[in-house]
């Protein structure tokens, strides 16, 4: 059973497809441009010290959020893929 | 949908203020497309720093290099570095500035005739949504594809050709680290100009579509990415490492701090050496006059004062533009996070602290070893200043709780570049680049400051003949105001100081090296040691305390006046700080004298 989940929720190496984020529109459309678009794929990669803010990599590049942004981030993960960041 | 750009841009601005032989072109793109790059190689050290009038936001002005220019059509370019954005949406105050810039609408700058977008090409789909709003505002455009050597090597292609047709303007394939592909950019600088021609462009409030639309244009060109960069994901293993990552990135902050002042040391040595030497010779050869004391006494010993300490500055600059350009910087800030506004944006930008705190904890704190010859006392001070400083900010918007650090309430969004290896070209342009500010503010600023206040430090006179200096204008006002700071361990001499620092702080240096020059005690660029005879070691942790906390810059004053819409908040905003400094300052007087 695959099931919804906040993309802060995600460990390192895990892979979604953001699904909504539930943000005022401005802050949406803001990381909307910086690649964090419904429908596209997330994949999740490292962190700071203590897991955040953590970095995601988003349609070719690379961005950090903090988890309080993060978890406004509902995604569907993909299962079934390994999970290797290298 | 068709989208005319009158419709949500606005009208041409202002009548034109260049001849028309000149022309005026603004360089947009991304954050770390390599605008600046691209700048500094098309305009070489013919450029200045500004800020617009009421922002912090700096833009850079330079001229095209002439041996470029074709005497055909255009005269000269002037062109325009404008700041990293990433739509003309208005949400930060840098896409406000790039915005009224294209629309014709900050003051003081006319509407540039033409743009050159820079966007990199090794992630072309993201890259070209920008785009988009540029093409909108119907400018002559030519769209640049940066970093073509990294696509290259990288295994990505693209049709150019294609693209540009798809644009409706013109496009090149460029390497801004070298030149490769510039002639195309000097055509088009010379060449009659026209804008855009009219397609269709997706409806520019709408990222989803957007996004959809930039990823049609690079599809119909062709555009294969490059594969990913391993480097990057191999270098943030160890530089994010959860044990690792923050063991390096306190190395490198206090490795930072400590090397400006020890390396740095034989260089200010020499300049120190340069400035009292000529300052001597002058004495010697010029005739006895008023003329010959203000020279030495007053030039010298207050804007010489000040130069000694450029190299210190210059590594400061060259270790920040190490650590940006590397890339690193990014992760640091990741690392830090929270503080990292504070802790790394002054890093970031060219803020007026850093340089400040280096200045006055090299003239006042005595150069000693704390933890063997590793970590000294002025690394310490530094550290702790910076540390204060952030702590004062905070508690300062906590308490404020108004608009003026709105940026504290929109989300840490931070982009992380792929690692590079800086170029020694363009670490070598910022460092010409700071050095000439710093020299640029000693031959204006400072200068008046050591010719006025030399002058007050000679009146008035009696039977002809300059009063003592304690009986002289700024002595009595300098008395005056001693019974305020005493208390804080500082005599009368730093109470001038303190009120010169009002027009920029680091005027207390130049203004300290004038006093001691026309008491006749300092040699000229030897401040230190003339100051310790009047600063106890408690009095200055507590002048480096109230320099933390005490008088916001001028732009930071204009910038709270903008946002909050009057004078009250930024009047209230400077007592609290100069209370508070006064507060820490006292208390840290205390807590020295009472440690020693
Ligand atoms: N390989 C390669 N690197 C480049 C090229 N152009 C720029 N760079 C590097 O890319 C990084 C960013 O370049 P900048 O010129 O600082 O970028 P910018 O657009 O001014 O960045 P911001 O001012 O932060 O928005 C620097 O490390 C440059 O050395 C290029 O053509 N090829
Ligand atoms: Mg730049």
């Amino acid at each position: 059973m695959i099931s919804k989940c906040k993309l802060s929720d995600l460990p390192a190496g895990a892979e979604a497809i953001l699904e909504a984020i539930e943000l005022p529109e401005e802050e949406a459309r803001h990381l909307m441009i910086l690649g964090f678009l419904p429908g596209h794929r997330i994949e999740v990669g490292l962190s700071a010290p203590g897991g955040d803010p953590r970095v995601y990599r988003v349609d070719g590049s690379e961005v950090a959020l903090r988890r309080e942004t993060a978890k406004h981030l509902e995604t569907m993960p993909l299962v079934g893929r390994v999970l290797e960041t290298e | 949908m068709k989208l005319s750009s009158a419709e949500c841009h606005t009208p041409a601005g202002p009548p034109r203020a260049f001849s028309p032989r000149t022309r005026l072109v603004a360089i947009v793109g991304p954050p770390n497309a390599g605008k600046s790059t691209l700048f500094n190689r098309l305009t070489g050290l013919h450029q200045k720093v500004a800020n617009y009038p009421g922002v912090t936001v700096e833009h850079r002005m330079g001229r095209l290099k002439a041996r470029y220019i074709d005497t055909g059509i255009v005269h000269h370019v002037e062109l325009v570095d404008l700041p990293g954005i990433y739509s003309l949406n208005a949400r930060s105050e840098d896409e406000r500035v790039t915005r009224d810039v294209l629309a014709g609408l900050m003051p003081g700058v006319p509407r540039p005739d033409a743009v050159l977008l820079i966007l990199d090409s090794t992630n072309l789909g993201r890259q070209l949504m920008l785009a988009a709003p540029v093409l909108a505002t119907e400018l002559p455009t030519m769209v640049l594809l940066n970093m073509s050597d990294d696509l290259a090597r990288r295994g990505g292609v693209l049709n150019v050709p294609e693209l540009s047709k798809k644009l409706g303007a013109p496009v090149a394939l460029v390497t801004a680290s070298t030149g490769k592909g510039f002639d195309e950019i000097y055509d088009f600088l010379n060449a009659q100009l026209a804008p855009p021609r009219p397609i269709q462009l997706p409806i520019l409030q709408d990222v989803p579509k957007t996004r959809k639309w930039a990823a049609q244009m690079s599809l119909a060109s062709g555009y294969v990415a490059p594969a990913p960069t391993k480097w990057t994901r191999r270098l943030d293993k160890i530089f994010l490492h959860p044990v690792a990552g923050p063991v390096i990135f306190l190395t490198v902050v206090l490795a930072l701090f400590q090397s400006i002042f020890t390396l740095a040391k034989p260089l200010m040595d020499g300049i120190a050496a340069l400035v009292s030497g000529s300052g001597d010779l002058l004495k010697a050869v010029l005739p006895e006059s008023v003329f010959r004391d203000l020279l030495v006494e007053g030039v010298w010993g207050g804007v010489g004062t000040v130069i000694t300490f450029l190299p210190q500055i210059l590594l400061l600059f060259l270790f920040i533009g190490f650590l940006e350009d590397s890339g690193y910087l990014a992760r640091a800030a990741l690392i830090a996070d929270r503080m990292a506004t504070i802790l790394i944006a002054p890093l970031m930008t060219c803020s007026a602290r850093l340089p400040i705190y280096v200045l006055i904890i090299a003239a006042f704190i005595p150069d000693k070893h704390v933890i063997g010859p590793l970590l000294g006392m002025r690394a310490i001070a530094m550290l702790s200043l910076y540390i204060l400083g952030f702590l004062a900010a905070v508690a300062t918007a906590r308490l404020l709780k108004s608009s003026i650090l709105r940026s504290e309430r929109t989300p840490f969004v931070l982009e992380m570049p792929p690692y590079r290896w800086p170029k020694p070209s363009q670490l070598a342009m910022r460092l010409i680049d700071r050095g000439k500010v710093f020299l640029h503010r000693a031959g204006t600023l400072i200068l008046t400051v050591a010719v006025v206040l030399w002058i007050l430090l000679h009146v008035p006179t009696h039977n002809g003949k300059a009063p003592e200096i304690e009986h002289s204008i700024a002595g009595q006002v300098g008395h005056f105001i001693e019974p305020a700071i005493k208390p804080i361990g500082l005599d009368w001499k730093f109470g001038i100081g303190l009120i010169s620092s009002l027009a920029a702080r680091e005027t207390i240096v130049g203004t300290l090296g004038t006093i001691y020059g026309t008491e006749g005690k300092e040699t000229n660029g030897k401040l230190q040691e003339a100051v310790r005879k009047d600063l106890s070691p408690a009095g200055a942790a507590a002048l480096l305390i109230f320099f933390a906390f005490a008088l916001q810059c001028m732009s930071t004053i204009a910038v709270v006046r903008r946002e909050t819409g009057g004078w009250k908040w930024p009047a209230i905003q400077f007592s609290y700080m100069l209370v508070l400094a006064y507060v820490g300052a006292f208390a840290a007087y205390h807590v020295v004298t009472w440690l020693s």
